[in-house]
């Protein structure tokens, strides 16, 4: 792994490459039921007759973790009446009392971080030390953040009297599950709203536990109701006439039909899509920060990232001295078991989504440009997919502009601020933007000028429940966390 | 040994402007990226037989250390068994990669070790703070060498290096060099007083273009002492050093380590930032006393099983 | 310039006999234009040409023997111009003819606030609070000729008050809603509005809500392409736009049927905010927002009640058309 090193003469007696033995997280601090229900108005129901069942599976390994409800349009209704028949009392609590709800399942997510971290990574493939210590603190944080919102609400800056807007349908994706359910619902109870929430269909395990600890906290029935199932579960959601806000996470693709399917509605509607972040690194950047800056932007999560740094733009003078950093250090990344506490890449969420992977990959080469991953050996069962990037690649590659959700890089180049600004904004997304340079006038050029509702300047994949998210053009409208999170939630 | 070194490096031997011009060229060093860095890899879980291998190379990296005033010979040969046989109970214990004393303490030192493998290490050039004039520096040096020294630890004068004056940091190195003849040596940057990683970056590759052997972290002396993050600075300047001129240079953290598992960290930051190239004592190093007893402690229960005390390790 | 008292109510007649207070011409045309607005298209046009004295039986000044009148034409604006409909197409509104405006002209309205957009968003909040401001000095001006047009003269004033508001609202909307975010790390986090871009607007019919819908969107750095079923007094204002240091561009007014160009600035793509304010069809304002869809536009819905555009308008047509950017950058040495 060494580069130029061919005059090194090497003394003393040739060391051995330091292995790590294998350092799995235990998996007995986690009790996976063989079969969950919908839970509805406080408590767990089998899906009616409309409804059905389906398996969830951890993508390591193609084990069945469990058997998972499938609600259907009477189940739907039930937990959106339910929602509604809470939502007065609930509403009608004052903000403190509301507070101290959130407050305290922050605390039982703080207590039960180990055990959500793991099922988290049994569910969905991310690395353990991922969700132990980037997705769990950050639910944590983001309940508590907007349960000190709850009786503030007159100073939020939305009115002197701000109201909560009824029912919320919440849908959810499977990249981050915990962290998106509390992105959704944090916000969404500290206003006075109740919601019905729908988990991907890949990762429904960490909501129902979710609901286990509603329960614990003696959280009233019906102000949180977790109905799993797959698309038709959440089109059915959002298109119930009984809800008065749908908030999604999910596919730019999706985001239309939700979009077209409030049209003419009253219902308020927030949407966090799709992106294409250019990751655009100066010559002068901090080189080896700016390595693991790239690394971080498109390898954490397996890519799985909306806001991920799918397209690295380099200045043609860094070109070299960054590319070969860049594959130095990805030789270094450890793909494999989720569980094991060195991995840095796990599995691919699901079959469907590493075939979609795949096939971008396969036109990333069939249009010419030059593939690219470090030697690693992937498990034979399961999801697996190496880290990769793409060279060679200009704004008229597919991988240039389309989402590949995945550890795929697609390296451009530029010469000059004006074309990266050019090349980064030519995209119908706008969700993020990386700048690396230590000049601190050109990123504040370049912070103003990139058409991204986040700019990542010397740091990427930052999260904070202070922090406001959400997108321009096709990633979507509306802001998740910080006041600005509140908005979408108040009349 | 330096005279192909900076074959492909720009001239920067014989003006202080270039000198300047191409150290505030390096790469800048963003503070938050590198410590998170650090700390990231600081989360490596090292276990059982690997946990065993790493403790048994960071005994074969320790520089056992003793530079108090009240270092008396007594002391010192005390110390250089203890470096020769870490656990006496035990002779499949590695022995140390060196010992690290006073010019003073040199000769000492030497008498135990001759012929044993272990390196001699002395601290010179007005150590700790390098404040006295470069004749001095060079007659410490010399002696040290005489005294049967093999490795020198020489510290920068960070009043030069930080009034911009590069050339005379660089000049008093080549000179320090010279006086060392055959021996090693190491230049310490004293990272502590350096105030930033930007300078940590530059001082490191000031020294190795003046001829290090080693570049280390500190004297042990000031506040703050070797720190993951400093250390992977300086393990990436040596990196690039290497990339550039085919020469490797060495890494010596010194100072605040203290523990099997702060000692691990170090490995984990050397294997995955540099390789497997330099994780030998001959290319890293650990300047330290105390974290000797808590790598054998921890060897121990590795291999007994149960947990031990210090009573049944020798004191230095 | 004009007298400011106030006439009560925006009759026709008090239409004219207001105009006694403005220039003869205008005055004339004004006559003129009710001549023809019981007329046939054509007939009215010819009676605007050949009819010098009054037909009626007011007593509003008449062009002094042998001067005629001076007739403005009622054009489109885009991008600071004043074109005809590519169309060639007209309609008669009050015995006037205005343009009617095309899908083609849509077209060219988004290419002219697209290209407007990036320097007037980039100007400084500054700079756009004096243009606003300087647009309500130049309606104050032309008040007589607003209220000419049967806009009542309270609502004249509360149209100029409200330019104003907004003008100082410019540098203000980015320090109420924005803000630094105390993240929990060693960063610097900010969050400022920036504007979402060319925004397409279905203006109501009303003055006030014309420069309600139009102010708030730019005040801020957006551009517009306005849909106006209202055309006298919507090109009235676009010769104040036109005379106030506002960039051409920024503000692009189509007269003529909001339902038929507005489908096409909904499924525009290079439109990224669709404002249906003054779209009073159910059934239209949802296949607008349908269409919007398709491009993710943020789309501001029509107002549930009969909108009191008297009232303080909030934030909201304001923040309803920002997007908010958040910046990160570590803080260390």
């Amino acid at each position: 792994m060494s580069p130029d090193s061919g005059s090194v003469a090497l003394q003393g007696e040739t060391s051995r490459m330091f292995e790590y033995a294998p350092a799995p997280e235990s998996r007995s601090v986690v009790d996976i039921a063989p079969s969950y229900g919908l839970f509805i108005d406080g408590s767990f129901v089998p899906a009616s007759p409309s409804g059905g069942v389906f398996k969830t599976v951890n993508p390591a390994s193609e084990e069945v973790l469990a058997e998972v409800a499938s609600a259907g349009v009477e189940d739907v209704d039930l937990a959106v009446a339910a929602a509604r028949r809470a939502f007065g009392p609930w509403s009608a609590l004052p903000g403190a009392e509301r507070a101290k709800y959130l407050f305290r399942i922050a605390r039982i997510i703080q207590e039960r971080s180990r055990e959500l971290a793991v099922l988290e990574s049994l569910d969905n493939g991310k690395p353990i030390k991922e969700s132990r210590d980037v997705d769990l603190p950050l639910v944590a944080a983001h309940f508590f953040y907007y349960a000190g919102w709850a009786d503030k609400l007159a100073y939020a800056g939305y009115g002197q009297n701000p109201r909560p807007l009824g029912v919320a349908a919440q849908v959810i994706p499977w990249n981050f599950p915990l962290l998106m359910l509390a992105w959704k619902i944090a916000p969404a109870l500290a206003a006075g709203n109740t919601v019905v929430l729908k988990p991907a269909e890949t990762t429904p395990l960490s909501a129902l536990f979710f609901a286990d600890i509603c329960r614990q906290a003696d959280l009233p029935p019906g102000v949180v109701n977790i109905i799993t199932g797959a698309g038709e579960t959440g089109r059915a959601l959002v298109e119930h006439p009984g809800v008065d806000k749908v908030a999604f996470t999910g596919s730019t693709e999706v985001g239309r039909q939700i979009a077209g399917s409030v049209a003419g509605t009253r219902k308020r509607l927030t949407l966090e899509l799709g992106g294409k972040a250019a990751n655009i690194v100066f010559d002068d950047a901090p080189i080896d920060q700016a390595v693991e800056g790239i690394v971080n932007g498109i390898f954490f999560n397996q890519g799985h990232v909306c806001c991920a740094g799918s397209r690295l733009l380099v200045q043609e003078s860094a070109y070299d001295e960054v590319l070969t950093a860049l594959k130095r250090r990805m030789a270094t990344l450890r793909v494999g078991d989720p569980l094991d506490k060195n991995t840095d890449i796990g599995a691919i969420n699901s079959a469907a989504q590493l075939s979609r992977i795949h096939e971008l990959s396969e036109i990333g080469d069939s249009e010419g440009a030059q593939r690219w991953s470090p030697q690693c050996e992937l498990p034979a069962q399961g999801y697996w997919f190496a880290p990769t990037i793409f060279t060679g690649v200009t704004q008229a590659h597919r991988i240039a502009r389309e989402e590949i959700f995945g550890p795929v890089l697609s390296v451009l180049t530029f010469r000059t601020p004006d074309e990266a600004i050019e090349k980064a904004n030519n995209t119908p997304y706008g969700l993020s933007a990386g700048v690396w340079t230590e000049k601190g006038s050109l990123i504040l050029a370049m912070a103003d000028r990139l058409r991204a509702g986040v700019v990542w300047a010397n740091t990427f994949n930052k999260f904070d429940p202070t922090s406001p998210f959400g997108g321009y053009k096709e990633s979507g409208y509306g802001r998740e966390g910080g006041r600005h999170g509140l908005e979408a939630y108040l009349a | 040994m330096t005279a192909t070194a900076t074959s492909r490096l720009p001239d920067v031997s014989g003006s202080a402007f270039n000198l300047r011009s191409f150290l505030h060229g390096l790469p800048g060093v963003d503070k938050v990226g590198v410590e998170a860095r650090a700390a990231a890899l600081g989360t490596r879980s090292v276990k059982t037989t690997a946990k065993a291998a790493a403790i048994d190379l960071a005994i074969r990296m320790v520089d056992l250390t003793t530079l108090e005033g009240a270092d008396t010979p007594g002391k010192v040969r005390a110390l250089s068994a203890k470096a020769l046989r870490p656990d006496p109970a035990d002779p499949s214990c590695p022995s140390v990669a060196a010992v690290c004393v006073y010019p003073a303490m040199v000769p000492v030192a030497a008498e135990v070790l001759a012929g044993s493998g272990v390196h001699l290490a002395s601290v010179a050039t007005a150590f700790p703070s390098g404040q006295a004039p470069l004749e001095v520096k060079l007659a410490d040096t010399r002696d040290a060498v005489a005294g049967g020294a093999d490795e020198i630890d020489m510290v920068i004068s960070r009043g030069a290096f930080l009034s911009g004056r590069y050339d005379h940091v660089y000049d008093e190195i080549v000179a320090v060099k010279q006086a060392c003849g055959s021996a090693h040596l190491k230049v310490i940057l004293e990272t502590g007083e350096l105030g930033t990683y930007d300078n940590v970056r530059r001082a490191s590759w000031l020294a190795m273009l003046a001829g290090a052997d080693f570049i280390k972290t500190s004297t042990g002396k000031v506040p703050v002492a070797a720190t993951l993050p400093v250390t992977l600075v300086m393990l990436e300047a040596v990196r690039d050093f290497r990339a550039q001129t085919g020469r490797q240079i060495g890494v010596k953290p010194a100072g605040g380590i203290r523990t099997t598992k702060d000692a691990i960290k170090y490995l984990v930051l050397i294997n995955e930032t540099v390789g497997s190239d330099w994780l030998d004592p001959d290319w890293f190093r650990f300047g330290a006393s105390s974290l000797l007893n808590d790598l054998l402690m921890q060897r121990t229960k590795l291999a007994t099983g149960h947990y031990a005390g210090p009573d049944y390790f020798t004191l230095d | 310039m004009p007298e400011s008292t106030s006439p009560t109510k925006a009759t026709r007649a008090a239409k004219a006999a207001r105009s006694r207070t403005v220039p003869a011409a205008k005055a004339a045309k004004v006559v003129s234009a009710r001549a023809g607005a019981a007329a046939p298209a054509k007939a009215g046009r010819k009676a605007k040409t050949a009819v010098e004295a009054p037909a009626t039986t007011t007593v509003a000044p008449v062009a002094p023997a042998g001067r005629l009148a001076v007739r403005k034409t009622y054009k489109l604006f885009i991008g600071g111009a004043f074109p005809r409909s590519e169309s060639g197409r007209t309609y008669l509104v009050d015995g006037d003819n205005a343009a009617l405006a095309s899908r083609k002209d849509a077209r060219d309205a988004v290419v002219a606030a697209r290209k407007a957009q990036a320097k007037w968003g980039a100007a400084t909040a500054y700079n756009r609070g004096q243009v606003l401001y300087r647009i309500a000095e130049m309606i104050e001006a032309r008040r007589g000729e607003f209220i000419a047009l049967g806009v009542p003269s309270a609502e004249v004033d509360a149209a100029v008050d409200r330019w104003v508001w907004y003008a100082g609202w410019s540098d203000k909307i980015a320090q109420v809603h924005g803000g630094a975010n105390p993240v929990a790390g060693p960063f610097f986090n900010i969050s400022a509005p920036e504007p979402t871009g060319v925004v397409g607007v279905v203006s109501p019919a009303s003055f006030l809500g014309l420069v309600s819908v139009i102010a708030p969107a730019i005040v801020t750095g957006n551009t517009v392409v306005v849909l106006s079923p209202a055309p006298q007094a919507a090109v009235t204002l676009a010769e104040v736009l036109a005379t106030s240091d506002l960039p051409g561009g920024v503000v692009n007014i189509l007269t003529g049927r909001p339902a038929e160009t507005a489908p096409w600035l909904a499924s525009h793509d290079d439109v990224n905010a669709l404002d249906l304010t003054g779209v009073a069809d159910p059934a239209l304002a949802a296949d607008l927002e349908r269409a919007a869809a398709g491009s993710l536009k943020r789309v501001i819905r029509p107002p549930a009640g009969t909108p009191d555009f008297t009232a303080d308008p909030g934030l909201r047509p304001m923040t309803a058309l920002l997007e908010t950017k958040t910046v990160w950058h570590p803080k260390g040495f």
